[in-house]
């Protein structure tokens, strides 16, 4: 784990983040102002008792060394520099007054299970000490109006503060009566509508909640949506993949009891400290690719030697995640590790336009600092030239001889 | 006397969005039931017309929970329409994936999704520690192990942090439950063993995961198995890779049989009334034979069969779980399942059709006809139409149930040797006669049992993997020809999930997919009435149960959570008549 966390603020800090890290001293010292009122407001909310945060510890036969540590972990995870560490421990302290609100619409519960998988902090921390969790139909002890009043007492006792997560997407087309929750039979956009209203922000977790997933793939019987399409007025955080990492909602809880602002986000509203660079960046079978040296089919011998998926379909090269570097289940693996190319998860339409079996050369795809379109082919040059290295022409000419063969597809 | 409706809308710790309308007599006993599901994403709509190798990634998401097993079935649909055999390292392979999932997911159910209907998270509070860990040593010696959770000072400070918790204001999760309700039935020292399991399995089920990303790449959603085989070949070829995932097996196997079977053992004692044949209203009502207890339900139990134990293909190799099917709870016979007797209805379900339809020509058009929107705020299932968006299975003009027990059921009447042996022991240990195991309880009780034997049997699986490419056996992946392959053709991916038996069909023509229908356990066990008016596993399983308190109807969602929903449900208690249900106050409480 420390080493993980050694390794996480390694390559956070480092430039190929391709994230604005050194924005200047003023800038940082503007920020750790607001944090610092943020921070001293939050103390003097009366809504709950203070959590003792130090003698939890002892108890917990944990040591302030330990937690310090992981402090200073999410601090480089949230791209700040070291002088807001003292300050992310504060705010872990007093995160037990951030309240959260997590609906489920039209979903799998693939974002809830990923949330229970958390390690850093872990799922019984995050719900004893961290959150106060007011309302998640997969884990909530009450059913019916029981549960129904513990959302409504969320709503009416932290008007304005809860932090929204929201998982599935939501039918406004042809479907839009179809899902209906409730015993009133409030379809899902009441239901959001409803629910946000009063949010301090609204977080939209997986592919579903952010860009419609796998409910929005053609020809999108229903009519779904993501979040930031539906609540209007109201500040939408995006964390997209199938499912999100759970690393990158702890990242976005944190930043927001920190600063009691949304972080800097993408053109797609993803939070650019984990979505700010694409998982080929920092890819461990990068230096394959470099090499020329590809996997051509499922088993062969590059598939025993590890070596690049490219043309296996992988779609790391033009999806902007944080997968490589920070893993998933505690780092144990993560899809390229197990020689299955990257499905392209995080980016809006990947069920129709990355998720298939073989490369795509023509896919347009925007880059999260401008909003630029590139293709894959220009990806390709482009990352060659930044790395400085000259062997990849096998990339490019399989991305050509893939986009022959594919036609019109993308 | 007039009848009442109860509605309990949500019903949560479940996946996905469930409603069900109930109405109880003047003595609280349900005498009807409707189950309902009230979300609708047409996934089959979206899978056609794709590349057929690309539809296990898409029909995997149609659960988060059985993360991996649509995406098995979906694969092996495939690869049966193509007439694939995997190499011996990918069936493994899959086995691990699956297995691990059925460990870990019976596990997040029995502690995250089912014990606070057993457990009384604010009783555990004046429990006392060191009889507590008196308590945990009796139930551990039910089950013939040491206890997980040994000695008072690890009890005493689970209760102090729970205690903590409670001070600062706001319970969260475990906010407005049904705490106090008398038919919670344990002792405050056994609500503590089962409050602080709840917290040590948290810990555990996260590591239960890595077991599946170790091979899958993540948990959910993994993404390693392709039409042909796998392609997680270094994991295979890696001895720190098998080391890690004997060692996380061993740890879970450890809280497997030291505090799962314990803990049932003890909430199945408690609830031992529940499990019993003492309700005549519950015979009377289903037709039954005269077992089981509260929640028996149906009584008709069936499985596909899963985990092929060589390489001979799909369909012909020997299987850990048999296929078959038993009749009303009679142990004595068993019939083999045939898949042309598979048929679903939508008499009752939100789609177009007029007759029940095989998979293969099955069809998923939606004819939403909606709520019966009253003037109180509530809306209500019009339950002589169609009411939900569940189909209605049906196997050869049956109505079936299925899942672990019905796994166990049908294991125990083929004669299998091996899950005769695990339900012979855990009958024995807990003194129990086989009849328990028809109800709520004893559905809880099959899962319990089927953890124990697949945590057993993995072990012997990861060393067979591990000797396979020791020898230098590294086939993951079986080549096919797609352009030819993918002309014309069908096949169907039909196991089971931890909930029970699974099914993909899909046909392919010219290298898309032509049709594609999905019945899952759900399904089969959620469906709404069929054409003939006959209940569905939900519903007839809560007839007969006597609800204690009409305001907090926990035996419903006792019983309904004992079937580990894969949807998102609602319970409504509705009046019979038809009559203004304003007069009841928990009817004007249930709207949002």
């Amino acid at each position: 784990m420390a080493e993980r966390i050694d390794g996480v603020r390694k390559l956070f800090t480092s430039k190929s983040a391709r994230v604005d890290t050194n924005r200047g001293d003023l800038y940082y010292q503007q920020l750790f102002d607001t944090c610092r009122a943020r921070l001293d407001a939050l103390r003097e909310q009366p809504a709950v008792n203070r959590l003792d945060f130090d003698s939890l510890l002892t108890d917990e036969g944990q040591d302030r060394r330990e937690f310090m540590k992981w402090v200073s972990a999410v601090t480089a995870m949230l791209m700040l520099p070291p002088m807001f560490t003292p300050l992310v421990a504060e705010a872990a302290e007093l995160m037990n007054r951030l309240p959260v609100v997590w609906l489920e619409l039209q979903d799998c519960a693939g974002n809830s299970e990923a949330l229970l998988r958390s390690d850093g902090p872990k799922i019984d921390e995050i719900v004893l000490d961290i959150i106060s969790l007011e309302f998640h139909e997969s884990l909530m002890a009450p059913s019916g109006h029981q549960a129904e009043k513990q959302l409504e007492d969320a709503m009416e006792h932290f008007k304005g503060n809860y932090l929204l997560f929201v998982e599935g997407s939501i039918p406004v087309g042809a479907g839009r009566d179809w899902c209906t929750i409730g015993a009133s039979g409030e379809t899902f956009l009441d239901h959001l509508n409803r629910v946000a209203e009063n949010a301090a922000a609204v977080v939209a977790v997986g592919a579903c909640a952010t860009f419609g997933g796998i409910p929005a793939a053609a020809p999108n019987p229903t009519g779904a949506v993501g979040v930031m399409d539906v609540v209007k007025g109201k500040p939408v955080i995006n964390i997209p993949a199938c499912p999100a990492n759970p690393a990158n909602m702890v990242g976005v809880v944190l930043h927001y009891a920190l600063t009691g602002q949304v972080p800097e986000l993408d053109s797609l509203l993803r939070p650019k400290f984990a979505f700010g660079y694409r998982i080929h960046d920092n890819c461990e079978r990068r230096a394959h690719f470099d090499a020329g040296e590809y996997v051509e089919e499922w088993g062969d011998e590059g598939a025993k030697n590890n070596f690049c998926l490219y043309k296996m379909g992988c779609k790391g090269p033009m999806t902007f995640n944080n997968c490589s570097i920070v893993r998933y289940n505690e780092g144990v693996n993560w899809p390229i590790g197990v020689g299955r190319g990257c499905i392209g998860c995080s980016e809006p339409d990947f069920w129709d336009k990355y998720a298939y079996e073989r490369p795509m050369a023509n896919a347009n795809i925007k880059a999260p600092t401008g909003g630029v379109e590139k293709t894959v082919d220009q990806f390709g040059l482009g990352l060659l030239t930044a790395a400085g290295i000259g062997i990849g022409i096998h990339a490019v000419a399989s991305a050509v001889a893939g986009k022959r063969e594919e036609g019109g597809e993308g | 006397m007039s009848k009442r409706h109860i509605v309990v809308d949500p019903i949560t710790r479940i996946e996905g969005h469930l409603r069900i309308e109930a109405v109880i007599d003047e003595n609280n006993t349900i005498v009807d039931a409707y189950s309902s599901s009230t979300m609708f994403r047409g996934i089959e709509t979206i899978l056609q017309g794709r590349d057929p190798r690309d539809c296990g990634l898409l029909a995997m998401r149609i659960c988060g929970v059985c993360t991996g097993t649509h995406y098995q079935r979906s694969i092996e649909a495939v690869e049966d329409a193509f007439d694939i055999t995997i190499p011996k390292n990918a069936r493994i392979v899959r086995n691990l994936i699956q297995g691990a999932l059925y460990v870990h997911d019976h596990l997040v159910h029995f502690y995250h999704l089912h014990a606070l209907d057993f457990v009384d998270v604010v009783s555990a509070l004046s429990a006392d520690p060191a009889k507590t860990a008196e308590e945990a040593r009796k139930w551990a010696g039910v089950a013939g192990v040491s206890p997980y959770t040994d000695g008072e000072s690890e009890f005493k400070a689970i209760q102090e942090r729970v205690a903590k918790f409670v001070k600062q204001g706001r319970l969260g999760i475990f906010g407005n439950g049904y705490w106090g309700n008398k038919h919670y039935k344990l002792t405050p020292e056994q609500n503590l063993i089962g409050v602080a399991h709840y917290l040590q399995a948290l810990d555990i089920q996260r590591d239960l995961a890595k077991m599946q990303a170790i091979f899958g790449g993540k948990n959910p959603h993994p993404q390693s198995i392709v039409v042909g085989g796998v392609t997680c070949v270094q994991d295979i070829q890696n001895p720190a890779r098998i080391a890690l995932f004997k060692q996380l097996l061993s740890d879970g196997t450890k809280f497997v049989k030291q505090a799962y079977l314990p803990d049932v053992y003890m909430a199945g004692t408690m609830y031992a009334d529940e499990a019993t044949d003492s309700k005549a209203t519950f015979t009377e009502l289903i037709g039954g034979k005269g077992v089981g207890g509260t929640g028996g339900g149906l009584l008709n139990y069936m499985s596909y069969g899963d985990f092929r134990l060589d390489d001979t293909g799909f369909y012909k190799a020997k299987t850990l779980f048999p296929s078959g099917i038993v009749y009303g709870g009679d142990l004595s016979k068993v019939e083999a399942v045939d898949h042309e007797k598979i048929a679903e209805d939508v008499t009752h379900s939100w789609y177009e059709g007029s007759e029940p339809l095989h998979p293969y020509n099955g069809q998923t058009i939606p004819k939403y006809t909606g709520l019966d929107k009253r003037d109180d705020g509530i809306a209500y299932l019009k339950t002589g139409e169609k009411y939900s968006w569940i189909k209605t299975p049906i196997y050869n003009d049956t109505r079936v149930e299925v899942g672990p027990l019905a796994r166990m059921i049908v294991g125990v009447a083929s004669k299998d040797e091996r899950i005769t042996k695990y339900v012979t022991n855990f009958l024995k240990r807990g003194n129990l006669p086989v009849s328990v195991l028809f109800s709520t309880v004893g559905r809880t009780a099959g899962r319990a049992i089927e953890t124990e034997l697949m945590a057993d049997v993995m072990m012997e699986w990861v060393d067979e993997l591990a000797a396979n490419a020791a020898a230098g056996d590294l086939r993951t992946w079986t080549e096919f020809d797609f352009d030819q392959v993918s002309v014309k053709t069908k096949g169907m991916g039909l196991a089971e999930a931890p909930r029970g038996s699974l099914g993909h069909w899909v046909r392919v023509e010219n290298g898309k997919v032509a049709n594609y229908q999905a019945v899952v356990p759900s399904t089969w066990n959620a469906g709404p009435r069929d054409y003939k008016g006959r209940m569905g596993a939900y519903e007839a399983s809560l007839i007969g149960t006597k609800v204690a308190d009409p305001e907090q109807p926990l035996e419903i969602i006792r019983t309904i959570h004992s079937f580990d929903p894969c949807i998102a449900c609602a319970v409504h208690v509705v009046d019979t008549k038809g009559k203004s249900l304003g007069v009841y106050k928990l009817d004007s409480q249930c709207s949002i």
